[in-house]
């Protein structure tokens, strides 16, 4: 992990996933971030480089402002229409993603393949489960429906060849196959780790790394990776975390809630 | 497709509509006289999401009636589902995400119930669920989507989810069914003793749902008059004559939150991901006794959440308004 980087303990590998996921936001941008990292990446985003983001949740609000402090824990309570344009009912903040309305799609994830699919329903088989993980919520919606970035911890467990269950859909088998089955729009972007950046090949759509955070060498990511990765023919290093950055988080997560 | 939550034959939905008494009539009751309009065996749709507008009360006293198979749809579901579970009222949950929240990790008792296969969770994507309350509000048999396509939620609910080439582009479309719930559990900030109902807030998907029942159960953090319901009509979202139960319940969503008026109950919820992670059978069945099969009424199971933990949910819940 980045325990081998020099200021590695200023910070915690959560509070590296939200920097790194918050820079890849562009302002202007409309995004439907989930809860956790997401939600405290684009909060941080909307804060610092792109104030004219909108970030949509799945409870029903356009635009709004988390309260410093007073993080959801949920999409879907109270504090999450602070300061917003507009509620809607949930379908209907849904649907502004199949009518193509949103930019990015935002969210954890439990498991990933090489192609980018993700499984937050089973680990094990989906019939006989070793563990029933709580479902797709509107992951499956963002993930068919619009780009997608993906914040998770880099861990070869979760790093997997095939996942056990596609709950959202990334690059399907690669290659032209997730259009092939019917999913036009959208597709798996960025993966976003305590130990890098990745995207996908334009051709085969395999897991491909961008960026190493700083300190992480090539053998360590693909260490903590259960595929082969591919590397960019230019992999750069990330700048880590800065302090205004981090100052940002800590007000908005004082509690250390989605921090720790 | 599962018998309980096939799509209803038109005539069928329109006969069963007009046998209800659609009249402009007075419908306030007790939360007990409301819990036998739920028949054991009924599709029972649960209004709000996660942790906000959960109609507590009401599922609190179909609990302690001891309602038994009851189909449960929901958008999200959160500890209320586990409790459905482990007291036996419902096997089968019909949602689109099940667990308490993220803060607390993953449920133990919904992998409880359904790693030992005890209960079934059905998984449709949170559009989905939306969108068959919508096509079951609208009166029509299914709707058209563009989600679920290529994933395993979509192939794991099988002949539920039918494809079909558009007719007009050749595009392939998901087709979703109809949900027409036996009864809508909805707990509102107010409404009048018709049951026009006004929320404040997030809305969920509770209008779809209400449009989409068979018979609707309001509760309500108080009850208002007609008058004051007319003075500001843009404010109702929900017709008398889809309601068929009016019930005042104050903290009606206790411990979970009701928009402008009081925040989840955090203290609670965590002891309640302590006790039922600790033992996922033990834990949630003494967490019943205690709250729900213990209390006389629903003023005693306030207080047993204490005087203390309803003020700081109120603060909370109020500074919404604060600019």
């Amino acid at each position: 992990m980045t325990k081998h980087s020099p200021a590695a303990s200023a910070y915690t590998a959560s509070e590296l996933l939200a920097v790194m996921a918050a820079r890849l936001l562009k302002d202007g941008q409309i995004v439907f971030a989930g809860v956790g990292i997401p939600l405290l990446a684009a909060t941080l985003a909307q804060r610092s480089h792109t104030p004219h983001l909108t970030i949509l949740f799945e409870g029903g609000t356009i635009g709004p402002f988390i309260v410093p402090g007073e993080l959801p824990p949920s999409t879907n309570e109270q504090r999450c229409t602070r300061r917003s344009n507009m509620v809607l009912p949930i379908t209907d903040v849904l649907l502004l993603l199949q009518r193509g309305y949103v930019d990015v799609g935002f969210m954890g994830g439990a498991q990933i393949d090489r192609f980018g699919n993700l499984n937050s329903s089973f680990i094990g088989d989906a019939d006989n489960p070793r563990i029933r993980l709580p479902g797709t919520g509107g992951g499956n919606d963002i993930s068919s429906l619009t780009d997608m970035i993906v914040a998770m911890k880099h861990e070869k467990r979760r790093f997997v060849a095939d996942v056990d269950f596609i709950t959202s859909p990334g690059w399907m088998k690669g290659k032209a196959s997730r259009a092939e089955r019917g999913l036009p729009q959208g597709g798996m972007w960025r993966v976003v780790t305590d130990l890098a950046v990745m995207g996908f090949d334009e051709d085969t759509r395999e897991m491909k790394v961008l960026a190493l955070n700083q300190g992480v060498t090539r053998e360590q990511v693909q260490e903590n990776t259960g595929f082969k990765l591919l590397f960019d023919a230019h992999v750069e290093t990330a700048e880590p975390p800065r302090a205004d950055e981090l100052a940002v988080l800590r007000e908005l997560d004082p509690e250390r809630l989605y921090t720790a | 497709m599962s018998v309980d939550t096939e799509v209803k034959p038109y005539q069928q939905l329109r006969r069963e509509t007009m046998e209800r008494d659609r009249g402009l009539r007075e419908k306030v009751m007790s939360l007990e006289e409301a819990a036998k309009l739920v028949r054991d065996g009924d599709h029972v749709g649960i209004g709000g999401c996660t942790m906000s507008r959960t109609p507590t009360a009401m599922i609190w006293a179909l609990i302690r009636a001891r309602r038994k198979d009851l189909v449960v749809s929901r958008s999200i579901t959160s500890s209320e589902g586990d409790l459905l579970f482990a007291s036996g009222v419902s096997k089968h949950i019909i949602t689109s995400w099940f667990t308490q929240g993220i803060v607390w990790g993953v449920s133990k008792v919904m992998r409880h119930h359904t790693e030992k296969k005890l209960a079934r969770f059905e998984e449709w994507s949170h559009m989905s669920m939306g969108l068959r309350y919508r096509a079951g509000a609208m009166g029509i048999p299914f709707m058209p989507s563009r989600s679920m396509i290529g994933s395993d939620v979509g192939k794991r609910v099988g002949d539920s989810l039918k494809t079909m080439t558009c007719p007009f582009t050749g595009e392939e479309v998901v087709l979703l069914p109809a949900l027409n719930p036996d009864v809508a559990l909805i707990h509102v900030q107010r409404c009048d003793a018709y049951g026009n109902a006004q929320l404040d807030g997030l809305q969920f998907m509770d209008i779809d749902m209400a449009m989409a029942a068979n018979k609707v159960i309001l509760t309500t953090e108080r009850i208002v008059s007609n008058d004051q319901i007319r003075r500001t009509p843009d404010q109702t979202r929900i017709p008398f004559f889809t309601v068929d139960a009016v019930v005042e319940a104050p903290m009606g969503c206790a411990p979970h939150e009701c928009y402008g008026l009081y925040e989840p109950f955090f203290g609670h919820l965590d002891e309640y991901a302590e006790i039922t992670a600790k033992d996922p059978v033990k834990g949630p069945q003494q967490y019943l006794e205690e709250y729900y099969y213990g209390p006389k009424s629903w003023p005693d199971y306030l207080a047993k959440l204490g005087m203390d933990a309803v003020l700081d949910a109120c603060r909370r819940g109020r500074s919404v308004h604060n600019d």
